[in-house]
C-alpha cells in the first residue's frame, strides 16, 4: 500500500530526498513528466486527454515530516538534538529513531523510574535533557557513523490491518499517496501536482512552488489531527476518524476560498460521500502560502483525519483516505466540466 | 545425546536475546516465555518441571551425590498493563502491573491480549488542550488510554476488563553489538542462565544445579518465594539487571556497560559468596564490577535469602540502561561474561565451601 510504503521512508523537513526519489520513480514508471526546483519541490505535469485544456489547477501535498536534528555529540557518545517542526515532545521519550543518511539506529533514553525522586516524575521531561543513544562507547566511536547536522526520524513499522493504517509521518505521506493515486488516473484536463518540501517549518516549499507555476485554483491534500479522544471535549475534537475527509473553512494561514469550499461540498454531496469540517481554527497549511503567491490563488484544503500526528505512531482509516481521493477526483473533473468562477 | 558442535554453534547469544525479548510475558502471564525457555534449555538439563505458580525449574545433576545444590534464579516476567475500563467510543483505560514511568507511555504501541491479540497505541491529549492547572505537569496514567482503532461494539467482543496488554517493541540493533528493546529486565538474566548452562556442557561440576525462571518478580518477587521453598537449595544466586551508566546519572548509582558482570555486596548478600564470585572472576580473567546495595535488593535475592532457615545468597547482574522502558539497552558481552562467571562458580562448589558459609 502506498501510504505505508511512504510512511516508512525517513524525510524530515530539509531532508526529503528519499521521499522525493520514491515518488520520482513512480512518476517515471507511469510516464509522467516531472522536474524539481532548487529547494527540492517536485512538480509533476499531468497531461489532460483533451489537448490544450489547461485547468489552471494546482494540487499539492507536502513530503516532509517533523523530526530531529543532531546538535552535538557528547563525550559519552550520546547525541543531543533540536526539534525540526512541531514534534510532540512527550511522545519522544523512550522511542527508537534513525539517525543520518545511513539510518543508524538509536533510542531516546530516560532515567529509570527507580532512580527518580517523586517530584521528578511529576515534571515533564524537557527536550534539552534528552539524548539519543546509538550504543557508541564514546564520542570518537559515535562520530564514525553520525555527525552534527544529521537528520533524525522516528522509527516505527507502518502497518495496515483491515481499515486501520498506522505508522509515522502519515502527516503527510497520506496526502502524497492520494496525489499519486490521482496521478495514475485519466483526466480530460491538464494540471500540475506538486510534492512540496519544508511545510512543517513554515510552508517554505509551497511559497516558491506556487510562485513558479502561478495557479488560478489550488487544492492542498493534507492530513489533520483527529482529537476524538476521551480526554478532549466534543468541541475540541477538530475532526473524527471515520467521518470522512475534512474540509478546512479556516486555519491560521488561510480562509479557504468559498468557491473552492462550496465545490468540494457539492461534489461530495453528489457522490454521497461522507465528509466533515475541520473544527480547529489553528495551525497552518501549504494552502496559506499558495493563496498569497503572486497575485493570489483561490485555495482550499482537504485532509485525512489522523490521530497522534507529529508523534512516532499515528493512526488513520483507509476509508477516510479513499473518500479523500474520490472527492478530489470529482473536484478535478468538476472544475474542468463546469469551470470555477472566482 | 547432545549434539554439542551443532547446538552450541547454531544459536548464538545475540539471536537468543533477540528472540526472548520479543515474547510477551507480563507478570502473572508468563506461559509463552516459559515455553521458549523450556525448549531452549532442554539440551542442557536433565529434567524440567513447573510449580503451582508457574515457576519453571530446570535441573542439571552434578557429578557427586552429596554435593551442594545451588539455585540460579532469573525472572521471566516483564512489566505490563491491565485494562480497567472500556470507554463509550472503544478506548481502553488501564493500570499497570509493575512500575512504569508514565511519561514514557504516550505514543507507545502495545499488544492487547483479548481473545485475539490486537494492536493498540497509547493515546494522549495534544498539549494545546492542556488546562491551566495541567501546564508544566507530567501526564498521569488516568489521562492516558489505549486506542485500538475499533469501535466499542467490536472491542467488547474481544477485550474485557482485566485483559492484559504488553509493551510492543522489536529488537533494536545498535553499535558495538549493543541492543535495545523491552523486557531485557530480566530476559537478559535468563540469557545469562542459558549461557551458563551451555558453558557447563564442557565444564565438570559436582554441585546439583537448579536454573529457575521465576514468575511475578516485578510485583514482589513472588515466584522466588515459593520456588526457593520448593527446591530447598543449599545456596542461591539471583541473576538480574542493574542500572547502566547514562548522561546525568550519579556515578555511584550506575555501572558502565561493556565492563563485565556486576556482583553486589551488602546485607542481602552472603559476604563469602560475593568474595568467591570475585575470586572466580579473577581466576578466569572475567571482567567484573562491584555494586553496593544497602538493604534488601529489589531482586529475587531479597526473597531467596530469607527462605526456609535462611539461604546464603548472592546477586549477579548485567548493566542495563533505561530500566523499565521499552528501550532497555544492554551490551551482550556482559551477559556472556556473567554466564561464564556463574558456570565457573558452580564448577568450584563443594561440601567444604558450604560448611565455610555457615561458620560466621
Amino acid at each position: 500500500m502506498l501510504i505505508t510504503e511512504l510512511s516508512q521512508i525517513p524525510g524530515v523537513s530539509g531532508d526529503e530526498s528519499r521521499v522525493r526519489d520514491f515518488i520520482k520513480e513512480k512518476l517515471s514508471s507511469w510516464g509522467i513528466e516531472h522536474y524539481t526546483d532548487s529547494l527540492g519541490n517536485l512538480f509533476a505535469l499531468k497531461e489532460g486527454k483533451k489537448n490544450g485544456s489547461e485547468s489552471g489547477l494546482m494540487l499539492s501535498a507536502h513530503m516532509d515530516e517533523v523530526g530531529l536534528l543532531v546538535s552535538s555529540v557528547e563525550k559519552s557518545g550520546h547525541l543531543r538534538f533540536y526539534k525540526v517542526g512541531g514534534v510532540d515532545e512527550r511522545a519522544l521519550i523512550t522511542k527508537p529513531v534513525l539517525v543520518g543518511p545511513n539510518d543508524v539506529m538509536g533510542v531516546i533514553g530516560a532515567k529509570a523510574i527507580h532512580l527518580q525522586k517523586k517530584e521528578e516524575r511529576k515534571k515533564p521531561l524537557k527536550i534539552e535533557n534528552l539524548c539519543i543513544d546509538i550504543g557508541a562507547k564514546d564520542k570518537d566511536d559515535a562520530e564514525r557513523v553520525v555527525k552534527v547536522g544529521d537528520y533524525v526520524s522516528f522509527y516505527s513499522e507502518a502497518g495496515l490491518s483491515g481499515n486501520i493504517v498506522k505508522g509515522k509521518a502519515l502527516d503527510n505521506r497520506a496526502g502524497c499517496a492520494a496525489l499519486l493515486e490521482i496521478l495514475q488516473r485519466d483526466y480530460p484536463c491538464s494540471f500540475t501536482a506538486v510534492f512540496t518540501v519544508q511545510e512543517e517549518v513554515g510552508l517554505r516549499g509551497a511559497i516558491v512552488a506556487a510562485y513558479r507555476i502561478k495557479p488560478r485554483i489550488a487544492l492542498v491534500l493534507e492530513t489533520t489531527g483527529a482529537i476524538d479522544i476521551p480526554e478532549a471535549k466534543n468541541q475540541d475534537h477538530s475532526t473524527s476518524l471515520g467521518a470522512g475527509p475534512a474540509f478546512t473553512v479556516k486555519d491560521q494561514s488561510i480562509i479557504a476560498h468559498p468557491r473552492v469550499l462550496e465545490r468540494l461540498i457539492e461534489v461530495a454531496e453528489r457522490q454521497k460521500r461522507t465528509y466533515q469540517f475541520r473544527r480547529y481554527g489553528g495551525s497552518s497549511t501549504d494552502a496559506g502560502a499558495i493563496s498569497l503567491a503572486g497575485s493570489g490563488t483561490a485555495a482550499g484544503v482537504i485532509s485525512t483525519p489522523c490521530r497522534y500526528i507529529h508523534a512516532p505512531v499515528s493512526m488513520l482509516l483507509k476509508e477516510d483516505w479513499q473518500n479523500l481521493v474520490e472527492i478530489t477526483d470529482a473536484f478535478i473533473r468538476s472544475v474542468y466540466e463546469k469551470g470555477l468562477e472566482i | 545425546m547432545l549434539d554439542e558442535g551443532g547446538l552450541l554453534k547454531k544459536v548464538n547469544l545475540h539471536d537468543y536475546l533477540r528472540k526472548i525479548i520479543q515474547i510477551d510475558g507480563v507478570s502473572g502471564y508468563e506461559d509463552n516465555v516459559a515455553a521458549f525457555i523450556s525448549e531452549t534449555f532442554s539440551p542442557y538439563v536433565d529434567s524440567t518441571r513447573t510449580d503451582n505458580l508457574g515457576n519453571l525449574i530446570l535441573y542439571k545433576r552434578g557429578s557427586k551425590k552429596d554435593a551442594p545444590s545451588i539455585l540460579f534464579a532469573a525472572h521471566m516476567d516483564e512489566i505490563g498493563l491491565i485494562v480497567t475500563k472500556i470507554e463509550d467510543n472503544g478506548f481502553l483505560r488501564f493500570t499497570s502491573l509493575g512500575g512504569f514511568d508514565v511519561r514514557t507511555l504516550p505514543g507507545q504501541e502495545v499488544t492487547v491480549y483479548g481473545q485475539k491479540p490486537v494492536n493498540g497505541i497509547i493515546g494522549f491529549k495534544p498539549s494545546y488542550l492542556d488546562l491551566d492547572e495541567e501546564k508544566g505537569q507530567s501526564v498521569e496514567m488516568k489521562n492516558l488510554f489505549i486506542d485500538t482503532g475499533f469501535p466499542r461494539e467490536q472491542v467488547e467482543k474481544n477485550i474485557r476488563i482485566g485483559s492484559i496488554a504488553a509493551i510492543k517493541r522489536g529488537f533494536l540493533p545498535l553499535l558495538n553489538n549493543r541492543c535495545a528493546g523491552k523486557a531485557f529486565d530480566d530476559r537478559a538474566g535468563i540469557a545469562v542462565l542459558w549461557q551458563c548452562a551451555r558453558e557447563l556442557v564442557r565444564i565438570e561440576h559436582e554441585a546439583h544445579l537448579y536454573f529457575v525462571a521465576t514468575v511475578q518478580e516485578e510485583v514482589g518477587t513472588r515466584g522466588a518465594i515459593v520456588s526457593t521453598y520448593g527446591i530447598s537449595p543449599d545456596l542461591g544466586i539471583a541473576v538480574d539487571v542493574c542500572h547502566g551508566d547514562f548522561p546525568g546519572a550519579m556515578e555511584h548509582e550506575v555501572s558502565p556497560l561493556g565492563e563485565g558482570a556486576v556482583v553486589t555486596v551488602g546485607p542481602n548478600i552472603h559476604p563469602l559468596m560475593a568474595k568467591r564470585l570475585f575470586e572466580t572472576a579473577e581466576e578466569y580473567n572475567l571482567p567484573c564490577q562491584r555494586d553496593v546495595s544497602p538493604g534488601p535488593t529489589g531482586t529475587d535475592a531479597r526473597a531467596i535469602q530469607i527462605s526456609l532457615e535462611g539461604i546464603p545468597t548472592a546477586l549477579v547482574s548485567v548493566p542495563l540502561r533505561y530500566m523499565h522502558t521499552s528501550v532497555e539497552l544492554i551490551a551482550p558481552e556482559d551477559v556472556k561474561i556473567a554466564g561464564r562467571l556463574l558456570a565457573y562458580f558452580a564448577a568450584g562448589l563443594n561440601r567444604s565451601f558450604l560448611e565455610e558459609l555457615s561458620c560466621l
